[in-house]
């Protein structure tokens, strides 16, 4: 890889790679007519995203529960979460609930990009009706896959009974709750990682292709050693935002099992926005709050490391 | 039904309170002022289901008798509680009336003292109808409604009792008869069940928190009581242990697979199609079970108490009331509209619709109301006796959620095997100090 030479004290560049390299310095001196630009935005952050992150790191430290004035607690209430059991059970469920939530997607959603990619008739056709469970609402799609779910009357059961399978319980035990509702969350989202995915290979430039098929490369092989890296970035993007997506996942959850049976599906979500918003517990939900901000940043702050080695150089490959 | 209902003239002319001109013949608001507050606008905040969306539908005709705007909101029901709380605490509230669901917020709301005291408006002849008399409501809607220094500070609107659904093609087929205790329940259910042909004895909610409605059924009838004298809560006990030991018999044994995640939908769901033989929920499922659009089971279900148990029958009473915001600076206006929402009227239209039940005697003794009722005429019945035997189906606390969610939640796990005495317990480890923080804040 060569790099463009240039002059002393000038940030670097590489094409086709955004690096931290060339932003700009932010102890560099600004002329006073600077701060009247930002102001606004600092201020639409300071009201949005600090204040309400300070001001819940305040409520956590606080027993407080709506109707009833606060009185500081220090840390019980962080100091109470490893012995709350639903809590602890609630990152499991979370943790297994995300990875299932991005693995399944990424995995079918790359098969469907490749699928799609190919030349075939009704093409665009059948791409715009893969999309369409993105487009539908949660909450309905919950209800409706509810019914489904039903292990008398459900269509499911009905499906695996023609192909003699056994019913199922589906979402209506505790050891198959979980992959039920990732079931749904994978028929809704596989779509995104494929239009993602999808222009990733759209980006491939021919000419690998066409070396590869001159050196006798099976179609495994291109896929693996060619499609593979150099879609590599997308689907961290993909990955990204299926994690974060997942992990905050909300809307399904309730719709569908209210966190149960029992509470085999309660993620830190769900238990969250009972403990805030059904116990009325705000104290207690901020301390929650914290515990979950942190899991997220160090979700994504481990995506973002293994980010780091596939990014394009300017040749396009990966580095 | 005929002559109950419903012309805006003789709505109008009897009207609110009462709605008894026409349902009686006789003059009713002789001293009441209705058009006291007319230009004023009032804010309700109502939930949504059938009793919530029926204020709403005729509020029209509230305004045509007093000439007061209603701008009414109605927001599903666990949203609906969530901004009320949220709201009342802020100490200035968008609404001027607030329907509540007394079951949850009974406790939570005279501890606040977010509703203003309306016993000195039912004692005000220039305010109150003649025939809306504290006495005409029903001992189980004065127990909700009023304080422990005997003040209202809501009037109770409708009750929901818990009855038993049957269905009598099922039970003929096996020739079983309808059961009056819950052992021959057990027995009747056993012999119902039927899974090879995909039918079961019995269906319930076994999910989390929505179980506790049916579970109490069973804890009152096997003598359990909530809280003890001191307000200790007091469901790890042995009417409790025994109680949860005929919920478990019943639906582990001829409850439909995957029960434990059943709520009232799935449940509905398998009476509905006549994949089950018994259920016991609320009253207000009957519409939906009795409409062909939407039931295979029209003219096919049975409807009876709840079944005795060793100590006793009870039905587990749920109910909503309909009070002002302490913070209300339309307290008299928003008082004619509460008079109006529990009027005969509306307590008819409630009643006949089968959307839920009205507190008030007078409407439920009422032959015309009963006459114009559109269920078939055991539902009524099992309305009426039911009535004359419901006890509160939770106990009257603050934390009323933790505590359906926590009981609940080991209730659910014993649909899975384990032992209730020891889920029990442990459930009543982790609720014991929530209550204690409660009472103590």
């Amino acid at each position: 890889m060569s790099e463009v030479e240039l002059a002393p004290g000038a940030a670097k560049t590489v094409p086709g790679v955004s690096t931290s390299r060339s932003m700009p310095d932010p102890r560099a001196w600004r002329p006073p007519s600077y701060w009247p630009f930002i102001a606004p935005a600092m201020i639409v952050v300071l009201a949005v995203i600090i204040f309400p992150w300070a001001y819940t790191v305040w409520m956590s430290l606080h027993e407080w529960k709506v109707g009833a004035p606060p009185t500081f607690v220090g840390l019980a209430n962080y100091i109470r979460l490893p012995s709350d059991a639903r809590f602890v059970e609630s990152i499991g469920h979370t943790l297994v609930y995300t990875a299932l939530s991005v693995a399944l997607p990424l995995l079918l959603g790359t098969l469907a990009a490749v699928l799609f990619h190919a030349k075939f008739p009704m093409r665009g056709f059948l791409r715009g009706l893969f999309i369409l469970p993105m487009m539908a609402t949660p909450v309905a799609i919950a209800l409706v896959w509810t019914m489904m779910f039903h292990p008398q009357l459900g269509i499911l059961n009905y499906l695996l009974s023609l192909i003699g399978l056994p019913a199922q319980l589906w979402v209506f035990h505790p050891a198959t709750v979980i992959p039920s509702l990732v079931l749904v969350e994978t028929w809704q989202w596989t779509p995104l990682v494929m239009l993602i995915v999808l222009g990733g290979l759209a980006a491939i430039p021919a000419e690998p292709y066409e070396s590869a098929l001159i050196d006798g490369g099976t179609p495994w092989q291109i896929f693996r050693y060619i499609s593979l890296p150099l879609i590599m970035p997308f689907l961290f993007i993909a990955a990204m935002i299926r994690m974060i997506d997942a992990v905050k996942s909300f809307d399904i959850i309730f719709a569908i099992t209210q966190g149960g049976p029992g509470s085999a599906s309660e993620t830190i979500n769900l238990y969250l926005y009972s403990v805030a918003f059904v116990y009325y517990d705000v104290g207690y939900g901020s301390a929650i709050v914290i515990i979950f901000f942190a899991l997220i940043v160090a979700l994504a702050a481990a995506l973002l490391h293994l980010r780091q080695g596939s990014h394009w150089n300017e040749t396009g490959g990966e580095a | 039904m005929n002559n109950i209902l419903i012309s805006r003239r003789t709505v109008l002319a009897g009207s609110a309170a009462a709605g008894a001109l026409g349902l009686t013949g006789l003059p009713a608001y002789a001293d009441v002022n209705w058009t006291k507050y007319a230009g004023t606008t009032l804010e309700a905040n109502l939930i949504k289901g059938p009793r919530g969306e029926l204020l709403q539908k005729y509020a029209s005709e509230f305004t045509d008798l007093t000439g007061i705007k209603v701008e009414s909101e109605v927001i599903p029901e666990q949203q609906q509680r969530q901004k009320a709380v949220i709201e009342l605490t802020s100490g200035k509230p968008s609404f001027d009336v607030i329907h509540l669901s007394y079951h949850v917020q009974k406790r939570q709301f005279e501890k606040a003292g977010w509703l203003a005291d309306l016993t000195g408006f039912m004692k005000d002849p220039n305010l109150t109808a003649p025939d809306l008399r504290v006495d005409d409501f029903s001992a189980g809607g004065l127990q909700f409604a009023k304080n422990d220094n005997g003040e209202m500070h809501s009037l109770p609107w409708s009750v929901d009792y818990f009855i038993l659904y049957w269905n009598k093609e099922l039970f003929a087929k096996k020739g079983v008869s309808l059961p009056k205790t819950f052992d021959e329940m057990a027995i009747a259910a056993e012999k119902l069940n039927d899974p090879a042909n995909g039918i079961y004895g019995f269906t319930g909610r076994g999910l989390r928190n929505a179980n506790m409605t049916l579970w109490t059924n069973f804890f009152l009838n096997y003598g359990g009581e909530f809280l003890d004298a001191k307000g200790n809560i007091l469901t790890d006990g042995p009417e409790a242990i025994e109680a949860t030991k005929m919920y478990d018999r019943l639906l582990i044994k001829t409850g439909p697979p995957g029960v434990a995640g059943f709520n009232w939908m799935e449940s509905m769901a398998s009476l509905t199609q006549g994949r089950a033989a018994m259920w016991i929920d609320g009253v207000g499922w009957a519409p939906p079970i009795e409409d062909p659009k939407a039931s295979r089971v029209v003219g096919k279900i049975g409807y009876a108490l709840v079944p005795a148990g060793p100590k006793g029958q009870y039905s587990a009473a749920y109910g909503d009331g309909i009070g002002i915001p302490q913070a209300s600076t339309k307290k008299e206006a928003a008082y004619l509209y509460c008079q109006w929402a529990v009027s005969k009227t509306m307590g008819a239209r409630l009643l006949q619709s089968g959307g839920g039940v009205p507190f008030r005697n007078s409407i439920l003794d009422d032959q015309t109301v009963r006459a114009g009722v559109k269920m078939p005429p055991e539902w009524l019945d099992s309305v009426i006796g039911s009535a004359k035997i419901s006890k509160l189906g939770l106990p009257v606390i603050v934390p009323v959620a933790e505590f359906r969610d926590i009981i609940g939640a080991a209730v659910t796990t014993t649909l899975s095997g384990a032992d209730p005495a020891t889920e029990l317990k442990k459930a009543h480890q982790l609720f014991r100090p929530i209550l204690e923080r409660s009472e103590k804040s």
